[in-house]
């Protein structure tokens, strides 16, 4: 199993495997920096796509080497990502509107309020 | 494994309990609900992020497994704690 | 076969994920995913509101490989923004976008194409789905945005549902 792989694997693999944990990394420095919580909304999508896609291709090429033959399954957890993690979000910020809303906070008002018509 | 691949997953490894330390800060902190909703969802991500570098670091496919798995739950969690916030219900 | 296959995609996309999942093609498997895939539609057909009638194929990968680009440069973009927050803090704001896509499987699809775009969040759509609001991470002019955004994801999506 641990037999030795080549460099023009282990480079590739290793480059974005950095690169993922470094957009998460900013992510989570984006949640605790950022002043308003509609501004802290963003960077945790920084971790959920390009973060995701970049450890899922490390593992697609890391597996595949590994075994000599494609290893695809790693390019569900970007699809199953990209499924789920808009459905939270956008409950997210509609429970944030809503609540800012009941608050008095400073947030634009509903959009389909009977205003024009 | 080489000594360029190891300490690459070492400090990614480093890096994304850094990011999790960070998050459980916004955590605690709040200051609003929704706030700790989304820690606790980035929390997950991370989490998940973490299962495949380990499945890396391991050769191993059973982490691959566990990361779906984090993924789905971490929905599941989510989701309901975000449908609680938006209504006061879970299920209407 | 439109009774039998309600879905055909979805029964097409089911069968490879359970290949890919257990990443073999033995014979088991293939028939194993199959019964899924010819299931699964069939007792999911009486959640789904409508039909989807996905047409010109191309455009949709063309609105893939454009989501994927802006994906890659607003992850850019918002990572160099959180980390100079202090220094120059992001213009974040809600916007307003006039929409004139109407179909339901579409803005589904919209609303995910914004959301897994970091720097954008859709926020709340207005009950005649004429309105949708909008908030930008960092956002310099808000009419080049607008018109950005209508030219490359909501025409496609338009072409491809409606």
């Amino acid at each position: 199993m641990t037999g030795e792989l080549s460099m023009w694997v282990e480079i590739p693999v290793a480059i974005l495997l950095v690169l993922s944990s470094f957009f998460a990394l900013a992510g989570a420095i984006g949640l605790v920096r950022l002043k308003d919580y509609f501004q802290r909304m963003h960077p945790p999508a920084l971790a959920s796509t390009l973060g995701a896609w970049c450890v899922a291709l490390a593992s697609i090429i890391y597996f595949s080497a590994l075994k000599s033959g494609p290893v695809l399954h790693a390019w569900l957890i970007p699809i199953l990502l990209s499924i789920t993690v808009p459905v939270t979000t956008l409950l997210l910020a509609r429970a944030a509107l809503f609540r800012k809303r009941m608050a008095g906070d400073d947030v634009p008002a509903e959009v389909s309020s009977r205003r024009t018509d | 494994m080489s000594p360029l691949l190891s300490n690459a997953i070492l400090l990614s490894l480093f890096l994304l309990s850094l990011a999790m330390v960070l998050t459980l800060w916004r955590l605690f902190k709040g200051p609003s609900a929704q706030d700790r909703v989304l820690a606790l969802d980035y929390l997950y991500i991370v989490a998940m992020l973490m299962m495949l570098v380990l499945g890396i670091r391991y050769a191993s496919d059973t982490y691959f497994e566990a990361a779906l798995l984090i993924a789905l739950f971490g929905f599941v969690g989510s989701f309901a704690l975000a449908k609680f916030l938006l209504r006061g219900e879970v299920i209407e | 076969m439109k009774r039998l296959f309600p879905a055909p995609w979805l029964s097409l996309a089911l069968w490879l994920l359970w290949l890919v999942l257990n990443v073999s093609v033995s014979a088991g498997h293939l028939l194993m995913g199959a019964a899924l895939g010819f299931l699964a539609p069939l007792l999911m057909r009486p959640l789904r509101p409508r039909p989807i009638r996905i047409r010109r194929p191309w455009v949709v990968l063309r609105l893939f490989l454009l989501v994927g680009r802006d994906v890659l440069v607003s992850n850019l973009a918002v990572a160099w923004g959180v980390l100079n927050a202090a220094r120059r803090p992001p213009r974040s704001r809600f916007i307003k976008v006039p929409l004139d896509l109407r179909d339901a499987n579409g803005l589904a699809a919209l609303s995910m194409i914004t959301t897994v775009v970091p720097g954008t969040v859709w926020s709340e759509l207005a009950l005649d789905r004429s309105i949708l609001l909008l908030h930008v991470f960092d956002l310099p002019d808000e009419a080049s945005f607008i018109a950005h955004f209508k030219a490359t994801y909501e025409r496609p999506l338009m072409e491809i549902f409606e």
